[in-house]
């Protein structure tokens, strides 16, 4: 294992540290905690709280700032953090108007919001909860625990975070992040597995000529491997499993995210990009919006996911209102 | 001087420590490859936080489980940290225990982690050893036979548990988002039980 790391049991904390050294303006940490919070505090507006594993950088502490997040913890790496770092973060980030907790779909992020929303509600604050789960992978029956939360999950912020901004009372910032989830479609892939810091190797072996189709963003297998193509034909495999779900029809307007993994060059998201436009053009879906970065990673991943968010006219405004953190400006 | 409750805990948590990359590896092939790393850290916090001259074992326990809580993450923290703490509930003002006391405590923490984890046996977890373990040493006791001979034949059932989540795909947790590419793979968490439930027996005989 090659990092650029200290003390592997210290990559949270000295992250988080360098996050708030470098960005002041937006964040704060809550001592002794994986918390980040906004740096002007939330009073007045509902406050939205996310988190989980680390190792997904920018997602979630680069994030927190106007128009996103109020709130943000940090697990280990890919493991979600603990009930009552979670319980800190609510009780921080609320400004009074109510916390919404916005959870990616893995039973051990669910269960530790859930035990920390109850430990909050405990205390008279207000707590509702989202659970985003938008990996079109994952088959979604009663077989498995359930689609997996990822890039999308970004949307959710976005969106959400917007209506809360704007003055939006609990129910009507859950309304949001409900509708982009019921919307908001992912599929991501990987060319080369990611290494967990404390693990010290890659979290599964593939081929020279292989690639790993329907990974998730903790470095688990995804659902099937083949021998690797090109990106255009790659892209056409992703967009036909999210097209599928019958959602994004012709004359519809949609939200693109071709999110990097991690250790993916910005130049071949690009040319994923080029050919997804052309493939929804086709399809006679208008890109209202495209997105190309890395947003919800995976460590040193090498791959990518495409999200579809379908966009009306109250998802627009969401979507273009002003957003001001340190990993998504936007005036 | 240490209280028995304490030392036993101690055993476990050595016995993770040693079996840390264990864990690790068999997480890595059907989760998310941290499943040893995470029990080490919170064990290693158990016995730095519980007190070491506790002799209420209920207290221990619960002591035990609300650390799990707050030091493991991921799923594995809250289904320890509610069977400890469900266990201890069971056990409050306790300072020995009997077999009765023992099959009360693993059923009330394996209650605690279906309801936590929205489990039942044969979805590939922890319970698929835990709880043929318990129904094991509730009937062996009830036969008559002693603590240590009715443990080591719930640990004997609860190995056979882990061959079991061999055979099944998981539908619950990390592991079931790979469908039958989980068929094959032992559970990480019904082996980190079952190591438990062998430290205990191990501690048993030897103390």
């Amino acid at each position: 294992m090659k990092k650029l790391i200290n003390e592997v049991d210290n990559v949270v904390t000295e992250m988080l540290d360098g996050m708030v050294a470098a960005y002041p303006q937006y964040v704060k940490r809550l001592p002794g905690l994986e918390v980040l919070v906004r740096a002007g505090g939330s009073e007045g507006k509902v406050a939205l709280v996310s988190g989980g594993g680390s190792g997904h950088e920018p997602a979630h502490g680069g994030f927190v700032g106007k128009g996103m997040l109020d709130g943000a913890v940090a697990g280990a790496v890919f493991t979600s953090p603990t009930p009552d770092q979670v319980y800190e973060a609510i009780k921080a980030a609320n400004g009074g108007k109510g916390v919404l907790l916005v959870i990616k779909n893995y039973t051990g992020d669910v269960m530790n919001f859930e035990m920390a929303a109850d430990m909050a509600a405990d205390e008279g604050i207000e707590v509702d909860k989202v659970i985003v789960a938008d990996d079109v992978a994952v088959e979604n029956s009663t077989w498995t625990t359930g689609r997996r939360g990822i890039a999308g999950t970004i949307f959710v912020h976005k969106l959400a975070g917007a209506c809360a901004e704007a003055g939006g009372d609990l129910a009507a910032v859950k309304g949001v992040a409900e509708k982009v989830i019921a919307n908001v479609r992912s599929m991501g892939m990987a060319v080369d597995a990611c290494t967990v810091p404390a693990a010290g190797k890659p979290s599964f072996d593939l081929a020279e000529d292989e690639i790993e189709i329907g990974i998730g963003i903790h470095g688990e297998p995804g659902t099937h491997r083949e021998k690797l193509t090109t990106v255009n034909e790659i892209s056409d495999k992703l967009l036909e499993k999210i097209l599928a779900e019958g959602i994004y029809n012709s004359g519809d307007e949609v939200a693109v995210m071709v999110n990097g993994m991690g250790g993916t060059p910005l130049m071949e998201l690009f040319i994923a990009n080029n050919h997804i436009k052309d493939v929804l053009a086709a399809k006679g879906i208008r890109i209202y919006k495209t997105l190309v970065g890395n947003y919800m990673t995976s460590l040193d991943m090498e791959g990518f996911s495409i999200t579809l968010l379908k966009l009306d006219d109250e998802l627009k405004p969401l979507l273009d209102a002003p957003a001001d953190t340190p990993a998504f400006v936007q005036f | 001087m240490s209280s028995r409750i304490y030392n036993c805990l101690s055993a476990i948590a050595d016995v993770i420590e040693e079996n840390k990359d264990f864990l690790t590896d068999l997480d890595r092939e059907i989760g998310d490859a941290d499943h040893g790393v995470n029990m080490a850290r919170g064990f290693h916090a158990v016995k730095e936080k519980v007190p070491q001259d506790e002799t209420d074992i209920g207290a221990v326990l619960k002591k035990t489980g609300m650390t799990l809580l707050s030091t493991v993450g991921g799923a594995s923290g809250p289904l320890y940290g509610t069977a400890y703490m469900e266990a201890g509930k069971v056990l409050a003002g306790k300072t020995e225990l009997t077999a009765e006391d023992f099959s009360a405590a693993l059923q009330a923490a394996i209650a605690g982690i279906q309801k936590r984890g929205k489990a039942e046996r044969g979805e590939k977890t922890m319970l698929d050893a835990l709880i043929p373990a318990c129904e094991t040493f509730t009937a062996k006791t009830a036969e008559g036979a002693s603590f240590t001979d009715a443990l080591e034949a719930a640990c004997a059932e609860a190995n056979k548990g882990i061959e079991f989540t061999k055979t099944i795909r998981a539908t619950k947790g990390r592991a079931s988002y790979l469908g039958d590419r989980s068929i094959g793979h032992q559970d990480p968490g019904a082996t980190s039980a079952t190591l438990t439930l062998e430290t205990i027996l191990k501690f048993l005989k030897e103390n």
